[in-house]
């Protein structure tokens, strides 16, 4: 998969009714060959789906449903899923869908911070170990030892401790967000780190780098330009697993009284917030509780189909 | 083989060592203060001689001795007691005539800031509920997981398997305190009180199995906390299991057993699964982080009186020995099972020679 395009795409990945307008036309791009094998993956279509409904319910929602999510409305107590509240009402009033729609902006934006932070660190600290020999054995144990600690509980010690300073310093909600996707990507880098090592070693060894070498290329660049790109597919496999793991940790630390403050709703803080009103109003716990779970759903999906899609060994899985 | 346990088991050593450091390093950089939750009219003078109490003044080296003298010291060698020693203690910690008093009754242990008791009194209490959580989960987790697995791997694409990658998806990407929830609204709040499927949401620890009756009642209050997380587990473990023997169903050996006249059955449950087993033992037993980190959230959604909500408990009240205690022994947890993949892994793969 790492050899250029037109030698995969003529290859057995491909359907053979396909074959012979490759030679026709101008060579497919390894990307078109992925994308042509994620379509038909219906998981990750669905899943793909799925995820951009959400993001555009979180994102242009409010402007179409301009209902204030802070708004009281102290006669419609514990109202169920009407027209007027589509996912009923909460325990003053306040609409669920608004709240929602809110609480999804921060969740989702969460997810991919977090994300774009342990695919930094994650790739960085393999890259490192992988491609300068003398920082393998140090930087692995690192990762062996980060992957002994119990993450959940250090966690929790970590924003208990930390989050009075940092709301001091950067006000209450930026401080709390900057402190949970910091600790959630420093604590979830390690498969990434692991995974990028083990196809750098392999992929050091090929000529296409050795003729690189030969030419004169500094590591840097032949980091960048020859070495990255091939590892560019378990990177972006592994992306789609961290957003579903921030998602989780996120609403599970604010489901455990955490995370983000009452006010400043996430999806876990809605739902733990409904808890004790689970019998009057179901529908507080369901929707939150729903749509975090599409949305790790779909992402998971998308990994799957991504994994499919850019890995010909394992297609079919 | 032995040669290569002795090592881990002297390399995990370190490991450990270093891990306690950092936790503790952790809880004793951050800004807070064991005297915050005080009462306002406690005047600073004596405030300080509470700090002084405590320890919390002297330099950050020496208390993490002491913390570690305690930990790995004292209270080993009180836990050796308790297991040489058949009767119960004496009023200030003395045991009676006949027993081996190794430490001195009036060694400093490390002591909870919130009840005044010593930390593994109270872990020694709440340790088994987590143990049992995790383990029953595990148990009910397997016994799903790896027989959906087998038939979903051996029928690929079939409806079935179709469904059961669908449940395997479902099942770890809802997270736990969602399942718990909506099993608590649907088994205890929607069902009527007198139904026979209606089960408790909470789950009592204190309660004691001396008959029948009290026997189911210990099983409907287990049904609830046990589900959840071993679904949670089942999901994971099926999904493993699949990619492992569909790795093997496609290997030359398994034509050969075939070839030779061999049953479906003894293909499949003996050659096939026997080496399918191998690649899911060690990632059930690299899993276990994530599932004490489950049962931390189930405790906390079922009020299960585990170390999870110890930890929550004391995360609260900022009581630092507890969380200190509690993070390392979920440390020491993870390590030992990370030890035993290992292990095993050594063991049921005669192709794995460490020597």
């Amino acid at each position: 998969m790492t050899d250029r395009p037109n030698i995969t795409a003529t290859s057995g990945a491909t359907p053979a009714g396909a074959a012979p307008m490759i030679l026709s036309d101008a060579p497919r791009s390894q990307w078109a060959d992925a994308w042509y094998q994620f379509r038909h993956h219906r998981g990750a279509m669905a899943g793909m789906f799925c995820f951009f409904a959400i993001i555009l319910f979180v994102t242009v929602g409010p402007y179409i449903w301009t209902v204030d999510p802070g708004a009281l409305d102290t006669r419609n107590r514990f109202a169920g899923p009407s027209p007027a509240h589509p996912m009923g009402t909460m325990q003053l009033g306040q609409d669920v869908m608004a709240q929602v729609m809110f609480g999804g902006r921060i969740s989702l934006a969460v997810g991919l911070v977090a994300m774009f932070i342990t695919l930094l660190l994650g790739t960085l600290i393999g890259v490192l170990a992988g491609f300068f020999k003398s920082l393998d054995g140090i930087l692995m144990r690192l990762t062996d030892l980060f992957l002994a600690l119990p993450v959940l509980p250090l966690l929790l010690v970590i924003i208990m401790l930390f989050r009075e300073p940092l709301s001091q310093r950067f006000g209450t909600e930026a401080g709390i967000f900057i402190l949970m996707v910091t600790v959630i990507g420093l604590t979830s880098w390690m498969p990434v780190a692991r995974i990028v090592r083990g196809d750098i070693l392999a992929i050091k060894e090929r000529e296409f780098v050795l003729a690189a070498r030969s030419i004169g290329t500094p590591p840097p660049r032949l980091i960048l330009r020859h070495i990255l790109p091939n590892v560019l597919s378990p990177i972006m496999v592994s992306g789609t697993l961290a957003v579903a793991n921030a998602i989780i940790t996120e609403s599970a630390l604010s489901y455990l009284g955490l995370g983000f403050p009452s006010d400043f709703p996430t999806w876990g803080k809605i739902l733990i917030d409904a808890v004790q009103y689970t019998e009057r109003a179901p529908w507080m716990v369901i929707f939150p509780g729903v749509l975090i779970s599409l949305t790790v759903l779909s992402v998971n999906y998308m990994g799957d189909g991504m994994r499919d899609a850019l890995d010909p060994r394992i297609r079919g899985r | 083989m032995v040669t290569y346990i002795i090592r881990r088991l002297v390399l995990a050593v370190p490991a450990l060592i270093f891990i306690s450091f950092i936790i503790f390093m952790i809880v004793k950089l951050s800004p807070s203060d064991p005297t915050a939750n005080l009462p306002l009219t406690i005047p600073p003078e004596v405030r300080e001689q509470i700090r002084e109490s405590l320890g919390v003044n002297e330099p950050l080296v020496g208390q993490y001795l002491r913390w570690a003298r305690m930990m790995f010291i004292t209270e080993p060698l009180i836990m050796l007691e308790d297991a040489l020693c058949s009767q119960d203690r004496l009023p200030g910690r003395v045991l009676p005539d006949g027993c081996w008093q190794i430490v001195p009754p009036d060694t400093s242990r490390i002591i909870s800031y919130q009840t005044r008791s010593p930390v593994f009194d109270l872990i020694a209490v709440s340790l088994p509920q987590t143990l049992w959580v995790v383990g029953t989960s595990y148990i009910i987790g397997i016994l799903i997981g790896v027989p959906l697995g087998i038939i979903s791997a051996y029928k690929q694409y079939s409806v079935t398997d179709q469904a059961a990658t669908f449940f395997s998806m479902v099942g770890f990407s809802i997270p736990t305190f969602f399942t718990g929830t909506m099993a608590i609204i649907i088994f205890s709040v929607w069902t009527p009180t007198d139904a026979w499927w209606w089960l408790p949401s909470s789950y009592t620890t204190t309660h004691v199995v001396n008959d029948w009756d009290s026997f189911v009642f210990q099983l409907r209050q287990m049904i609830l906390p046990m589900m959840v997380l071993g679904l949670y587990n089942a999901a994971q473990i099926s999904r493993y299991m699949r990619a492992s023997m569909l790795d093997n169903l496609q290997q030359d050996y398994v034509r050969t057993a075939r070839a030779k006249g061999m049953g479906e059955r003894v293909v499949v449950l003996r050659h096939v699964l026997r080496n399918s087993l191998i690649p899911v033992v060690t990632v059930i037993a690299l899993n276990v982080p994530a599932v004490f980190g489950g049962a931390l959230i189930t405790e906390q959604v079922f009020r299960v009186n585990g170390i999870g909500y110890q930890l929550i408990q004391a995360i609260r009240g900022a009581d630092v020995p507890m969380v200190q205690t509690i993070s390392f022994i979920f440390a020491v947890l993870v390590v030992t099972f990370n030890l035993i993949a290992d292990v095993l892994y050594g063991i049921l793969d005669p192709r794995i020679r460490y020597d």
